[in-house]
């Protein structure tokens, strides 16, 4: 019940906001908003003892089980961890955002979306059934769209969310594809149910290709490469907004999902080397990368990318011990998933300082530049001392969280050089290399950000205004996560017992117990690799710093136009151009040109199918007899209707509609129709009257000037149709399958009170539909009448398209 | 005689086709007057003609003609009235602002 209440409160707040919005004006939203995080947050800590002696918690609401979609809710070690990211960030980033953001802001908006997004995310992480945890995930991007275009009246802000929308949500639906493939595999949507039933379907063809565009659609979503170029230009959020979506929390819903889904895909040796190879790839890119940024904002963005494959590539080198099975040899392979979990969480914790860092910096001075921005130290005290402990996380030095988690790291891709299988020994040393190199870049951008923005040349701004520390509303945020930072370093084992281990056991079911699979965290192991590692890292990340502008040329080797977002905007452009020119294509503006699609679709898909199908049949024996008379007014129609095909002037042509159409009442006559045959009359004289009557305001027609294979391709398209009519309606008379439901009707005298059948089916039997009928003529007789009167509007409305 | 009429039904609607096909306005409209009348004949027609009397419980003995699609027809009848009257006028209109009944010269200002 908990778990459901989680889920709901973000949504039902964030329906009341513009409500509350209007009745609390003195107040500032945010306040309110607080509240719903910090609630939840406390509800998820009181299950936190429960979760760690290994319980869970599931409970399922029926919605669609036709379709097997229920709304289960679950609740263990992992969905925990990301559970109480989600709120303990987004409690402190609301609480900074109250003082980021002015009262002058469409604030009801913004908290709209902030909630959305809150109860979306829960809704992802503790949402057990796939269709549900698609449909949570595809709202994660629309409310990120919706945050990062907040500022909507920037084009930047808008050309980024519409690029983090396009490559999210393709994503996605790949992954939807994926999830429809598991299905099919294994008939549940249920994560827990396929985790347990895995080893059946392993083999199964479906297998490979349900992985990748999984794979495809985590990928996009946390930024991986190539996919990472939407998180940049994301930044175009406001601050809090990149602070919790762009690096505490939604890029790390693919990392969920890889962990989520390690126990059913990770014995496979491809899904070792894709999601290895890929976090490896976008740790060292994003590094690279980040060094020559001069955005603040965009600098840590490349870094938020950096580490996103930092922590992949664990969870893919913790993948190995599926592959292995369990043994006491290979626990040391699940110590990278450890790691990953670890990082994971000391991520959110100094990536989230850092990124209020740079809020308060950008917010007190006006811009974000490192080129402008120095010498701050002495003005910003505590601002600096948040980016200093954070950026030194960040760089892996003690005595920090991050240098706990960047040790594990090191080790696991030690470890992985001594793995045999995946013919990894060959190549097995460039895992520890390029971790080493990406860290050397990562010490660069970390010393950056503090030098750069707090020592050297003090920065001069324009308005000579005093450059102050800011108000302590907005630093009490940031300094509580550095207090994590260096509270994680002290008392790591606090975090790994409760949070981690539960983890462990939901990524590794049944592997191992769970006290095995959790390793003690120690800061000193003696002298090691991993340390002298860490010492190279220092000594040569200092040298590249200092050597900084020697090396930068290297940045301009890859011209602009060969980079991933030139590619990007190129590609959309193709698109755009290209869907505009298929639909000028064929939509025309020609009435025709559409009539004749319907009337070929029919033909094609109607005639196609009787054609394939062999349903055509055909019997005269049920045919009633025909008489002289009948026979006679059967050609009078035909003669009447192919005659209308040439007549010079429209009045024989109405004339001769209304031939067919008196005919129809005398056929209704003959086929013991009364009623009919009434009501036809009747309107057969009025219709008629009215072509007349239109006809003195309207010119003689002219004789079709069409050229003559436009006349003939009409008449081919004509005859079609109505020898596909006589087939399909020959094919329905000889059709029996089904009694008729007629014979009810005929205790019309009992069950409505009327000796005419037809009049009790009209008046009574379906007294709702005729009375909807009598509303379509009385819709039509005000649309005839307003088309009277209406006088003709001026010319330039009239031109309006 | 159900298959004489099916027959006829046909070579109606061919021709509610070629007029609808046509670019001229006033031809369109005839064209799906005489679409309608068809459909009409055509429900009927299906249903199984002469298969009994007259569907009126005091005038005639058992069995009676199948009701249903009477019911459904009568209805038709009305709506396909209410449409023609509204497409004329339509016309009307159509004519008195642009000037012209030619389909083909009302494609809207980027496709002329």
């Amino acid at each position: 019940m908990t778990i459901n209440l989680a889920i709901v409160i973000p949504f039902l707040m964030a329906i009341l906001i513009p409500i509350l919005y209007r009745r609390f004006t003195k107040l500032h939203i945010g306040w309110l908003v607080l509240a719903v995080p910090v609630i939840i947050f406390i509800m998820l800590v009181r299950l936190v003892p429960f979760v760690a002696e290994g319980h869970t918690y599931s409970h399922t609401y029926n919605w669609i089980p036709s379709l097997d979609i229920n709304f289960t809710t679950y609740l263990d070690g992992l969905s925990m961890i990301f559970g109480l990211l989600i709120t303990g960030v987004g409690s402190l980033v609301i609480l900074y955002s109250i003082f980021y953001l002015s009262a002058k802001e469409s604030l009801q908006h913004f908290y709209c979306y902030l909630l959305l997004f809150m109860g979306a995310m829960l809704g992802v992480v503790f949402s057990d059934n796939l269709m549900v945890l698609y449909a949570f995930w595809e709202l994660t991007s629309v409310s990120s769209f919706l945050l990062i275009a907040f500022w909507h009246h920037r084009k930047a802000s808008r050309a980024g969310a519409q690029k983090a929308m396009l490559i999210t949500v393709t994503g996605g639906v790949s992954m939807l594809v994926g999830f429809i493939m598991l299905h099919m595999m294994t008939g549940s949507y249920s994560v827990h149910e396929i985790i347990r039933n895995v080893s059946e379907f392993t083999d199964h063809q479906l297998f490979i290709p349900a992985m990748i565009l999984i794979l495809f659609g985590a990928f996009t979503k946390s930024a991986q490469f190539p996919f990472h170029i939407w998180l940049p230009d994301a930044m175009e959020a406001p601050t809090p907004v990149s602070a919790y979506l762009h690096s505490a929390t939604m890029v790390k819903a693919g990392i969920y999902l890889v962990a989520r889904l390690t126990p059913i895909f990770g014995g496979d040796a491809i899904w070792f080397w894709l999601v290895t190879v890929a976090g490896l790839v976008t740790l060292f890119w994003g590094s690279f990368n980040a060094v020559k940024q001069t955005d603040l904002k965009a600098l840590l963005a490349f870094s938020t990318v950096s580490q996103l494959g930092l922590i992949m590539s664990l969870f893919g080198m913790g993948s190995v011990a599926f592959r292995l099975g369990y043994s006491d040899s290979t626990i040391i392979y699940t110590q990278a998933t450890f790691a990953a979990l670890f990082h994971l969480v000391n991520h959110s914790t100094f990536k989230g300082a850092l990124f209020m860092m740079v809020g308060i910096v950008d917010h007190e001075l006006g811009t974000r530049d490192v080129r402008r921005l120095g010498g701050l130290m002495s003005l910003m005290p505590l601002t600096f001392t948040v980016a200093v402990i954070g950026s030194l996380s960040m760089a892996g030095m003690p005595p920090f969280n991050g240098f706990l988690s960047k040790e594990m790291f090191f080790a696991a891709a030690i470890h992985m050089r001594e793995l045999d299988i995946f013919s990894i020994s060959s190549i097995g040393i460039l895992f520890p290399v390029v971790a080493w190199i990406a860290s050397i870049f990562t010490f660069v951008y970390c010393m950056i950000i503090i030098f750069k923005t707090f020592f050297g040349k003090p920065y001069e701004n324009n308005e000579g205004k005093p450059i102050h520390e800011a108000p302590i509303g907005m630093l009490v945020s940031p300094i509580i996560l550095c207090v994590l930072v260096v509270g994680i370093f002290v008392f790591p084992n606090v975090l790994g017992q409760y949070i981690l281990k539960p983890a462990m056991a939901s990524i590794y079911p049944g592997f191992a117990p769970a006290d095995v699979l959790t390793p003690e965290i120690h800061a000193w192991h003696g002298i090691n690799t991993e340390l002298l590692m860490t010492i190279g890292v220092v000594i040569v990340g200092v040298m590249l710093y200092r050597k900084l502008k020697t090396w930068k040329p290297v940045y301009r080797i890859f011209p602009y136009r060969f980079s991933f977002n030139e590619l990007f905007r190129h590609l959309l452009e193709v698109l755009e151009s290209g869907s505009n020119k298929v639909t000028t294509s064929y939509m025309t503006g020609s009435l025709r040109k559409y009539v004749l699609y319907i009337y070929l679709f029919f033909i094609l898909a109607v005639g196609g199918y009787f054609l394939f199908s062999g349903g055509f049949a055909y019997s005269s024996a049920n045919d009633a007899p025909v008489e002289i008379y009948e026979l006679m007014l059967i050609i009078v129609m035909l003669l009447a209707g192919i005659s209308m095909l040439f007549v010079k002037s429209r009045l024989t042509a109405t004339l001769l509609n209304g031939v067919i159409g008196f005919g129809v009442s005398i056929f209704f006559v003959i086929f013991r129709a009364p009623d009919l045959a009434l009501t036809q009359l009747i309107v057969e004289s009025v219709t008629t009257v009215l072509f007349l009557l239109c006809f003195s305001f309207l010119p003689e027609w002219k004789r079709e000037d069409s050229p003559k294979s436009v006349k003939i391709s009409n008449a081919v398209v004509a005859g079609a149709v109505g020898a596909l009519v006589v087939v399909m309606s020959f094919a329905v008379m000889y059709y029996d399958e089904f009694d008729s439901i007629s014979s009810y009707f005929e205790n019309a005298y009992e069950l409505a009170g009327g000796a005419n059948i037809v009049n009790t089916i009209l008046g009574d039997f379906r007294g709702f539909d005729t009375m909807l009928e009598v509303v379509v003529l009385f819709i039509a007789g005000l649309g005839v009448y307003t088309l009277i009167k209406l006088k003709a509007r001026k010319e330039d409305t009239d031109n309006e398209n | 005689m159900e298959t004489l009429m099916i027959l006829l039904i046909g070579v109606l609607i061919a021709v509610a086709t070629y007029l609808i096909l046509s670019k001229n306005l006033i031809r369109v409209i005839l064209g799906t007057a005489v679409l309608s009348h068809a459909v009409h004949l055509l429900i009927l027609t299906i249903a199984g003609v002469k298969k009994g009397n007259v569907p009126l419980l005091e005038e005639a003995e058992a069995p009676y003609t199948d009701a249903l699609p009477q019911a459904l027809i009568l209805t038709a009848i009305v709506i396909s009235f209410a449409v023609t009257a509204f497409v004329l006028v339509l016309a009307y209109r159509t004519y008195q602002s642009n000037g012209t009944d030619d389909l083909e010269g009302l494609r809207g200002p980027e496709n002329e």
